[in-house]
């Protein structure tokens, strides 16, 4: 069965979802993106569904998962791209991912997550400081 | 009542010169509409529509067009109203279009049946009442379709003029006015999500003060496009509410806890700079000038 | 009220969910739903597709095109033979799961549908229908 890739840059973790997943590969990315915080100490990771069509209640509860598992772990998590169409429907579904952190697109979702964390400066995502 | 009807075996045996007469009808009719439809397309439609008609007329319910023999017929009819009355044709020029197949169809009748008064008489009410069915049928189909292409000219007259201002990088103003009713809302508010994404804009400001009245629907309408503006990352502030409506949302029990909301469009232009990041400040000019 | 189109398809495992959102989604657009009523339909098709498989042990969805002259709609019949729900009413309730995450699918599926339809007897299985409507 094929995973979804996770990219490291720097103390993040970056996810792209592209596909739409069937109910197993989901698990097995929550299944690798603890491991993965776990074992590089990640402070922050960021997922990106701007290529989803639509989130059900199992994604819903996947992306709700991660969240409260990664802050366990000492991690943020923010999930950016959201479509306009799949948070209408989201909303009527009733999943309200209370606990999860959003942001339009990956660079808003970058900076929100280096605004909640210390991260030194060299180690910022995008090379420069942040002021 | 007949107990089997000639008029199947006729659609049969004349079927050709039945379609030929049929469209030279219509063609000489004053509803002819040369505008909106071709000679070749008014023939394949009439082509089609005898085909399924003369199969339909072989079954033990000539005269009820609701029973299934009938289904293909109908959706036949259901498919060319739909589309006559996108072209902009009216009821009666599409029912034209079944009432015109009587005049041939009696000649046949008479044809065949010249020598049996009675028959022929039964044979041609029959004819009668059935063609009126599937006539009326078109009107009907034809007013309800009409109406749907109005709903949806209003619905997109309403997403060309739904206001999205940017009042500043990252803030935009929503300024709403006139009553709101519920498929209204739902438009704007799909708009307002998409001009979001568009001008990545983090805080969206709904002015209300435009709008007299707010109902349980309307309000609700607000609270969920409060709710998916957050999950795609950007807050909303609902500025505007006046008194009147103030008391009608408490009233009406809507939980306004989940939503920050400000009196007046400048309060929640203050707010918006200030969540992000920014501040107006006022110059030793200004101050003096005030 | 007249079906144009119909097709029953299999769902039995995860991967035929996949499928299923992918055939609502195609059919939804041919029937020219707007773009966040498609998403509504796919959204309670996957719910009631996963019912279908976790708690009906396997089943089938009907897919019937509809046209009722003044609006194209779009039916969805899921079917299994499963283990049934005994309380319906609790059921749709939401948040009431068995574990595995009843919780949201048959009400967020009601909430996304225009018309709603739930048959269910334990020990013989379960139909659910729901319509949307252009």
């Amino acid at each position: 069965m094929e995973r979804i890739p996770i990219l490291k840059m720097g103390d993040l973790l970056l996810v792209t979802i592209q596909v739409d997943m069937h109910d197993r590969l989901a698990i097995a990315l929550q299944d690798d993106l603890m491991n993965r915080i776990a074992s590089t100490s990640a402070r922050g990771v960021l997922i990106d569904i701007s290529a989803l069509e639509i989130v059900d209640s199992f994604i819903g509860r996947m992306i709700g998962n991660i969240a409260a598992m990664s802050r366990v772990l000492d991690a943020e998590t923010v999930v950016v791209g959201m479509r306009p169409a799949v948070a209408i429907t989201l909303v009527e579904l009733g999943l309200s991912l209370s606990g999860v952190r959003t942001a339009l697109n990956v660079e808003k979702g970058m900076n929100l997550l280096q605004a909640s964390l210390p991260l030194p400066a060299e180690e910022s995502a995008d090379g420069h400081n942040e002021e | 009542m007949i107990t089997k009807s000639k008029i199947p075996n006729i659609l049969e045996v004349y079927e050709e010169e039945l379609l030929k007469d049929w469209v030279q009808e219509q063609l000489a009719s004053s509803t002819r509409r040369a505008d909106l439809i071709s000679e070749s397309e008014l023939r394949q439609q009439s082509a089609e529509f005898l085909e399924a008609f003369r199969q339909a007329s072989h079954g033990d319910n000539l005269l009820d067009i609701t029973t299934p023999q009938w289904d293909h017929v109908r959706e036949i009819l259901t498919e060319l109203s739909r589309s006559r009355a996108q072209h902009g044709f009216t009821a009666s020029e599409t029912a034209t279009f079944i009432f015109s197949l009587k005049q041939p169809l009696f000649a046949r009748l008479h044809q065949e049946l010249e020598k049996n008064a009675d028959t022929l008489s039964e044979e041609n009410w029959a004819a009668t009442v059935l063609l009126d069915k599937l006539g009326l049928f078109t009107t009907e189909v034809h007013q309800q379709n009409r109406e749907a292409v109005i709903a949806r000219q209003q619905q997109e007259l309403l997403e060309l003029s739904t206001p999205v201002v940017k009042l500043w990088e990252g803030i935009l103003v929503l300024p709403l006015i006139g009553t709101l009713d519920s498929a209204r809302t739902q438009v704007i508010m799909e708009s307002l999500l998409q001009q979001i994404v568009e001008s990545e804009a983090t805080i969206a400001i709904i002015d209300i003060t435009g709008v007299p009245t707010v109902d349980t629907l309307v309000a609700q309408h607000l609270l969920k496009t409060v709710a998916a503006a957050r999950l795609m990352g950007a807050d909303c502030i609902i500025s505007g509410i006046r008194p009147q409506i103030a008391q009608t949302i408490v009233q009406l029990g809507v939980d306004l806890n989940e939503v920050t909301t400000k009196a007046s469009l400048a309060a929640a232009f203050r707010l918006a700079l200030q969540q992000s990041g920014q501040n107006v400040t006022e110059t030793p000019q200004d101050a003096a000038r005030r | 009220m007249v079906i144009t189109k119909n097709d029953t398809v299999p769902v039995r495992s995860s991967e035929d969910i996949v499928r299923v959102r992918q055939a609502v989604r195609t059919w939804a657009i041919d029937l020219g739903f707007g773009l966040v009523d498609q998403t509504k339909l796919v959204t309670a098709a996957s719910e009631l597709a996963r019912n279908t498989v976790n708690h009906g042990g396997g089943g089938t969805v009907r897919m019937e095109a509809l046209n009722n002259a003044a609006h194209r709609g779009l039916q969805l019949t899921f079917e299994d033979h499963g283990a049934g729900i005994a309380d319906i009413e609790l059921a749709l309730r939401d948040g009431y799961t068995t574990g595995s995450g009843l919780g949201l699918g048959l009400g967020g599926a009601r909430r996304l549908a225009n018309e709603f339809e739930i048959e269910s007897r334990p020990g013989e299985g379960t139909r659910v229908r729901i319509v949307r409507w252009t």
